[in-house]
């Protein structure tokens, strides 16, 4: 019997599950990074992590949606990477699944699943936790290259707390820190310092980037807009002021800011559909992030940067409408 | 500490002092003057904003009450509500209730998957408005039911519900307010809202198809032939395009059996009661 | 290294499946019946001329133009008419057809039937108009907008430049290369007729980079006669879209709402240039054109040169025919051709290729839920955004809404319906779009 569709009859073979799967890969090189300066216990992250997404989704599907089950588009499990790439590797395993719980289920599935939610879900289960465990949160083991097993347990601070104290002398509770005890750009570049198990190395990061953007998952516009932004704005108040706190290369190298711009900045889902919508998204995000880290309490500003400009998307959305073709520039 | 507490209790109360001026002055001057009458009758109609009265919605229907002099009243009627919400309306202004005929939806073509045979595969998205755009249909009628439910998502008022075992949409009489959304949805006109008659019947050619006799009923067994019967009954039946049309004021209780029994393809449906 | 032009918005590349590239345009068996529809045009339908019974030859005139936007229909066979009336085209629709009954192959006599290449042009700007006029030829591309048309210049405005597009963006089709590589001079002097009936000088036959044969031999060719131009284009589709393919050419945007005279553009097929030549050097109508026969479910893959009127089916007997694995039959490209539901619809002026095709890779994929990744805006060449668009629809927004995103202005290329990660048919959404637009 023949068939009547509609035309085009041809259709891509990059359905979701492929998009989502190459973000899957982008993403290895951080895990093997991870893995390298955090041992078994980043293993123990991220696997916890993503177990707990993947399960929290097929449970939501199956008994609460009862839908169709949609842990096979690898968005869960994206979540989940996304998730402990954000984490110290000493979390206990009861709070990362906490996390999972408000990533899927509170900000993904209770807006409606894969494409309906409007913030990034891995920030909202991240920024839960650090709101509710602000000590286990802020405790960064010291990175031990390829030991599988941290040799003392010892803790340290990262770059950006670093950063933040720099020449502050009235706070009596922090230490204090000079610009000798900053790390290497090298390290910093590597990822041999504290820090998020994810986070670290912008290296590993930019491989997965530069995997991205060949794939074509991404156009290159959030991520270049948004640390360019971050490097301009810190570049200035640098030279402006000439403190110390704010290194523009220490700040593009440190913190979570490769780990926002590159892979969560860039999530389809709670990003703007136009490239106009992008820019303006992604330069947002660059002047919150550098906001928060200059002049708040906390050392660093990507999460909440991200979020925040997430709640303008469909706003941006509305307004940020590409030229059509014969309309007058 | 206690002028701060006093300086908050000046300042809160302040702000809201102005804040409540602000909202009186703007509450006085922006009032929407509304007419009593207007609001009375939208309390009698059933709010359901469906648009079968012909109005914008039942706001704009109970305006148009209000404003109605005694003949433009007669004009006027909400087929949701029916003849007791007319009637309220009607003692409202003190004008005689205007009386209809209850009317119900029809669906004009007996193309189920058995009559009309599948020759060829839908394999696009369910709409009907997009599977008429690019080809006849499955079963090659071109003015035929296509299965796919746009009216039973029209319907507001879920009197329509898709039948899996024959595709064809079915209208629970009792729940057809004929409001007119599935008329208007159906991309090939199927639907007519139809009054019923004295005894509640109802006779109408379940047929749109327009090809010759031998090409209809080749897709669909139930098609209209124009075989002209049905107009040598009752000569008010027009065939035109080789298809029939029973005209609405045709007396159903008087004709409807003889009609239905002649018409030599079953294309003529005579219901004689319509809530079975 | 020669200039390759494209135009900037959107695009997609799509993979070529151009099987049938080499193989030389073969003529198709005349069939024993011939439906012509009256209407193979944009425009009213053409008034039937003849009546049941009447003999008729190759080139008869059997429908003659009703009004400006109409064409003229001949007779692609010799024979008598046998029948009047309506008939399902492709899409299962009936159209009114003349039918008829094959005997013999006998030409109306004015026909210059022989192989040379005539060179001279002594006719007047209004003898060439006329006489594409009486031929019948419409747009071979796709739409099928009457040519005397376009090619008479409005008052007060001036054509600067003639394109001819050979491009042939869509995948599977050579009907248009295979027509360059052997009627190359022929579509030049085509191409000169209409530089003479548009008063201009400037013609520039527009290729695809992927045709290397068409592009060497035309190249070679457009340096003996003056004001014929090769221009090569990049691979991308819809390249051969005529807003796209003018912002290529001419580096200009065509303005909302404008026709390409407007801005002096003049685009016309090379099928159309084909038989613009043929209509006016060799006094021959248009009734048979260049045919692709291919797909991944077709045995014998080929370019027929057919005559109008001829069943789909006797096309694809010819080409080693059907088995139960072709599930879906299109007319045109895979990309905007539609489905054919009847096998007995006849080829039509504008049917540039038939495809039989199977199950996998050209069956329409299950939809699933939208993921806001935008490509679908990335990827229009006319800088819409399909996803909003199809918010519009599915909601039911008001028309004005829907005029507000230009929903008028898509081409339904098909690109956003193509990349679509999901799998939603946005194609489709904008269609619904532009027609409660023009309901309006």
């Amino acid at each position: 019997m023949l068939k009547i569709s509609t035309n085009p009859h041809v259709q891509t073979s990059r359905d979701t599950q492929s998009l989502m799967l190459d973000v899957v890969i982008a993403l290895m090189p951080a895990a093997v990074a991870a893995l390298m300066f955090f041992g078994i216990d980043a293993l123990r992250v991220i696997l916890t992590s993503v177990a707990g997404c993947v399960l929290f989704e097929y449970l939501a599907c199956r008994y609460w949606l009862k839908s169709k089950n949609t842990t096979t588009d690898y968005s869960a499990i994206i979540t989940g990477l996304l998730l402990a790439y954000n984490l110290p590797s000493s979390m206990p395993c009861w709070m990362i699944l906490i996390g999972c719980f408000m990533a899927i289920i509170v900000a993904k599935i209770c807006f409606g699943g894969l494409g309906k939610n409007i913030f990034n879900p891995a920030l909202v289960g991240r920024v839960f936790l650090f709101i509710s465990f602000p000590v286990q949160m802020t405790v960064w083991p010291v990175p031990y290259f390829l030991k599988m097993v941290s040799p003392d347990g010892e803790t340290g601070a990262t770059t950006l707390r670093m950063l933040k104290s720099i020449d502050v002398s009235s706070s009596a509770t922090s230490k204090m820190y000079s610009l000798s005890d900053l790390p290497s750009y090298l390290d910093m570049f590597l990822g041999n310092v504290g820090g998020c198990i994810g986070e670290v190395s912008a290296l590993a990061l930019l491989l997965g980037f530069g995997y991205m953007l060949y794939r074509r998952v991404i156009t290159w516009h959030i991520p270049v807009y948004y640390l360019g932004t971050v490097f301009i704005m810190t570049a200035v108040l640098y030279f402006l002021t000439g403190e110390a706190k704010f290194l523009p290369l220490a700040h593009l190298l440190s913190g979570g800011l490769m780990l926002g711009a590159i892979f969560m900045a860039t999530d389809y889902t709670t990003s703007p559909m136009t490239v106009k919508g992008q820019v303006i998204f992604a330069v947002g995000c660059g002047l919150l992030t550098v906001i928060i880290r200059a002049f708040s309490a906390y050392p660093e500003g990507v999460s909440f940067a991200i979020l925040i400009m997430n709640a303008l998307v469909p706003l941006i959305d509305k307004y940020a409408i590409q030229r059509c073709y014969g309309e007058k520039k | 500490m206690d002028d701060s507490i006093l300086s908050n209790v000046y300042i809160l109360g302040g702000i809201a002092f102005v804040a409540a001026t602000v909202l009186y002055l703007v509450s006085k001057k922006f009032a929407v003057r509304t007419d009593e009458m207007v609001i009375k009758i939208a309390e009698a109609l059933p709010q359901a904003n469906c648009g079968a009265c012909g109005k914008a919605g039942c706001a704009d229907f109970a305006t148009a009450c209000a404003r109605s002099d005694e003949s433009s009243f007669a004009n006027l009627y909400c087929p949701v509500g029916g003849a007791a919400v007319m009637q309220k309306i009607a003692s409202l202004k003190g004008y005689a209730a205007t009386d209809r005929a209850p009317s119900v939806a029809v669906l004009r073509c007996q193309g189920s998957c058995k009559n009309a045979p599948i020759k060829v595969e839908y394999d696009a998205v369910s709409s009907c408005r997009i599977a008429n755009r690019i080809s006849s249909g499955q079963s090659g009628c071109p003015d035929g039911c296509l299965h796919l439910g746009d009216c039973v998502k029209a319907c507001k008022f879920g009197a329509l519900s898709l039948n899996k075992e024959t595709g064809m949409p079915e209208v629970d009489t009792r729940k057809c307010v004929s409001c007119g959304a599935c008329v208007k949805v159906c991309p090939r006109g199927l639907f007519e809202i139809r009054k019923q008659s004295q005894a509640g019947g109802m006779v109408y050619v379940a047929c749109r198809n327009k090809q010759k006799g031998a090409v209809a009923r080749k897709n669909c067994s139930k098609a209209c032939i124009g075989c002209m019967k049905c107009s040598k009954i009752n000569e008010v039946i027009k065939v035109e395009n080789n298809l029939s049309y029973i005209p609405p004021e045709l007396d159903a209780d008087t004709f409807g059996k003889d009609l239905a029994e002649n018409c030599p393809t079953g294309a003529i449906i005579y219901k004689e009661r319509i809530h079975d | 290294m020669i200039k390759k032009f494209t135009f900037p918005m959107g695009g997609i590349h799509l993979a070529k499946h151009k099987v049938t590239t080499d193989c030389p345009t073969v003529v198709a068996d005349i069939p024993e019946f011939v439906s012509i529809p009256i209407k193979q045009h944009i425009g009213s339908p053409a008034k039937i001329m003849v009546s049941k019974g009447d003999k008729v030859r190759v080139g008869t005139l059997l429908a003659d133009a009703d009004g400006i936007v109409s064409a003229d229909v001949h007779s692609s066979v010799s024979g008598e008419v046998t029948k009047i009336e309506d008939l399902p085209g492709a899409s299962g629709y009936e159209e009114k057809m003349i039918t008829i009954k094959v005997e013999g192959d006998s030409w109306e006599e004015d026909i210059d039937r022989s192989e040379d290449v005539e060179k001279e042009i002594n006719l007047t700007p209004e003898e060439i108009i006329a006489k594409i006029r009486s031929a019948g030829i419409v747009g071979m591309g796709g739409a099928g907008y009457p040519t005397p048309i376009k090619t008479t210049i409005p008052e007060g405005k001036k054509a600067n430049i003639l394109i001819v597009n050979g491009i042939e963006c869509e995948p599977f089709l050579t009907a248009d290369d295979r027509l360059m590589v052997e009627k190359a001079e022929q579509i030049i002097m085509g191409a000169r007729v209409l530089n003479r009936a548009l008063g201009i000088q400037n013609a520039v036959i527009a290729i695809d980079e992927n045709k290397p044969r068409a592009i060497e031999i035309l190249t070679a060719l457009s340096k003996l006669y003056v004001g014929v131009n090769v221009k090569i284009c990049k691979t991308k589709y819809p390249q051969g879209g005529e807003k796209q393919l003018i912002k290529a050419i001419t580096g200009q945007e065509l303005p909302l709402g404008k026709l390409p005279i407007d801005i002096g553009c003049i685009v016309q097929n090379v099928g159309t240039v084909f038989a613009v030549y043929e209509a006016v050097l060799k006094n021959k109508p248009l009734f048979e054109r260049v045919v692709t026969v291919s797909g991944d479910g077709c045995k014998h893959p080929g370019n027929y040169l057919v005559r109008i009127g001829t069943p789909i089916s006797s096309l694809i007997e010819q080409s080693g025919g059907l088995d139960e694995n072709v599930h879906k039959i299109v007319m045109g490209g895979p990309m905007m051709g539609n489905a054919v539901v009847n096998l007995s619809a006849p080829v039509t002026k504008t049917t540039s290729g038939i495809l039989l095709l199977q199950d996998g890779e050209f069956t329409k994929k299950e939809a699933s839920s939208c993921i806001r990744c935008g490509k679908c805006a990335l990827a229009c060449p006319a800088g819409l955004r399909p996803f909003a668009i199809k918010q519009a629809v599915s909601f039911n927004d008001t028309v004005e809404h829907m005029r507000k995103l230009h929903a008028g202005d898509c081409i339904e290329c098909g690109c956003c319906a193509f990349v679509c990660p999901a799998n939603i048919p946005l194609l489709d959404y904008c269609k619904i779009a532009k027609q409660e637009i023009r309901k309006k």
